[in-house]
């Protein structure tokens, strides 16, 4: 049965040395829940972005969080490019797998399927599958005659977002962001935080239905009001480019990085 | 600003030049000149009674058409539902490579860029590819690439997708997929063909004569500062406002 707790408890369930998989900033990213994690002084976190991060995996690299990281990407966006996850590529801070958005995607896949990889197209040729080495290029074994590329399942511990809302049950509703779906079938454990709880059964018509993630696959969820800020959710806010900005300027030193991160957690901590 | 807008108004219409006869164009994340160009196109097929095209801007609600999550689009690529693409490059090289990673010794690398995003699956599989960068200099367009996030041919697998065209705020070049090689397509004003050489670090074929990128005209102007403009606020709404205050 999903648990509906409150935020502490929420991250209290991510352990350190634990593989976290979080979702595109246009996702649903749970920020609220980012701030309770780093005061909890989590540490050795495995991030996987899922498929590219930004200012939540900034932060979270940032607060030193991190002992590796998978990903396609991490900027953000318009502000420019993440300072932390730049200052921590070149002091080797964090194990470091650059992946493409696909590579990623399929890996969730093949957990999904319970298969220990999963075949993708195209990537041949890209200096990728040299710092890859858990990729390889085989002869398909089935079907015409060619060369594929195989990638390793991606089976998280802890998926962790945030969502408009989850009915009593947990069933999460995550309109056409199916990739968040994608998301809980690979992980062994997904946490949800949401802007409210509904007292209607998000299963009960065909249409709300078809947006929802059931709580077959939602282990615990969460109430966190405006929980993505200052990233958007998708339907509920948009983002605010001008505290994102102001991150990216302050994030470019870690003084400036480290007077940030303790206004944030105050911060939200007043929201909360 | 007016040059600002000039100039950026010579890449829209190029743009919607490029992808004359495709059926559905997907933009990424952050792409204001790319996703005008493909309305551009949109709306003056619509016009002329050309075949409708298909829009799919990454980050955008209005014009996205996916319901099945972040993988439809490259679902959609492998499979051959995507006819032309945009990719950029913190450097770009004489074959057509793209680095979006880092210079220097992976991974401690001297500048390190945020990472090769979809680029090595779909410049595989999308047949027109178009190199988008603004910035015309020796640093972006090297001789090899210092990563290779996404190679532009391999000869030892056959594929759909690879560079179509290169076009920068200098000028526009064609890519040979047999030679592997760029040639100088048009130089838009004031450049000339010596401007391109001085910024251009890698060789590339060169026609005795090079001719001048076309300024759109007028009826194309009209429909770009009209409707266009609009369409895209959704989207981009500080690029859309700072199109129109220039004019």
């Amino acid at each position: 049965m999903t648990e509906i707790v409150a935020l502490e408890a929420l991250v209290a369930r991510i352990a350190p040395g634990q593989s976290l998989a979080i979702p595109v900033d246009s996702s649903g990213v749970a920020m609220a829940a980012t701030a309770a994690l780093l005061e909890t002084g989590i540490s050795d976190v495995r991030l996987i972005c899922v498929p590219i991060s930004g200012m939540q995996a900034d932060l979270l690299i940032g607060a030193g969080a991190i002992a590796s990281l998978e990903t396609s990407a991490v900027s953000l966006g318009e502000a420019g490019g993440a300072p932390r996850f730049t200052a921590g590529v070149k002091s080797g801070a964090f194990a470091l797998r650059d992946s493409t958005c696909p590579a990623i995607y399929a890996g969730l896949l093949a957990a999904q399927k319970g298969v220990p990889f999963m075949p993708i197209a195209g990537i041949i040729g890209s200096d990728l599958l040299n710092v890859r080495p858990d990729w390889q290029v085989i002869d398909s074994p089935v079907g015409e005659a060619r060369k594929v590329v195989v990638v390793p399942a991606i089976a998280p511990d802890v998926a962790l977002f945030h969502a408009p809302e989850a009915d009593r049950a947990g069933n999460v509703r995550i309109g056409r962001h199916r990739e968040l779906a994608e998301l809980a079938y690979a992980a062994k454990r997904t946490l949800v935080t949401v802007e409210r709880i509904v007292d209607r059964n998000l299963l009960e018509t065909e249409d709300s239905a078809a947006g929802v993630l059931p709580s077959l696959y939602v282990d615990t969820v969460a109430v966190a009001v405006r929980g993505a800020w200052p990233l958007a959710l998708w339907d509920e806010y948009p983002a605010d480019e001008a505290e994102i900005a102001r991150y990216a300027a302050m994030a470019r030193s870690e003084e400036g990085f480290r007077a940030y991160l303790s206004t944030f957690l105050s911060h939200r901590k007043q929201v909360a | 600003m007016s040059a600002e807008r000039e100039r950026r108004e010579i890449l829209i219409a190029a743009i919607a030049d490029l992808l004359d006869g495709i059926r559905h164009v997907a933009v990424g994340a952050s792409s204001p000149i790319p996703a005008t160009g493909a309305m551009l196109l949109r709306a003056r097929n619509e016009l002329c009674g050309k075949p409708p095209v298909r829009i799919s801007i990454l980050g955008s609600q209005a014009h996205n058409f996916f319901t099945n999550g972040g993988i439809e689009l490259f679902d959609c690529a492998a499979q051959g539902r995507v006819d032309a693409f945009f990719l950029g490059g913190g450097q770009i090289d004489g074959e057509g490579n793209i680095n979006l990673v880092g210079t220097g010794d992976y991974p401690a690398s001297s500048v390190r860029w945020p990472g090769s995003f979809g680029s090595a699956y779909l410049y595989h599989l999308i047949p027109r590819v178009i190199l988008f960068r603004e910035e015309h200099s020796p640093r972006v367009f090297v001789p090899k690439v210092d990563f290779v996030s996404a190679r532009a041919i391999t000869p030892e697998v056959p594929r759909r997708g690879g560079p179509h065209a290169l076009l920068t705020n200098m000028a526009l070049f064609d890519f040979d997929r047999k030679a592997g090689r760029f040639a100088l397509c048009s130089v838009h004003p004031p450049f000339t063909p010596a401007d391109i050489r001085e910024n251009t670090g890698f060789d590339y074929d060169e026609p005795e004569v090079v001719r001048e990128t076309p300024r759109p005209d007028a009826a194309t102007l009209s429909l770009l500062r009209g409707r266009i403009f609009d369409e895209l606020a959704e989207t981009y709404p500080a690029f859309a406002r700072a199109m129109r205050q220039a004019a």
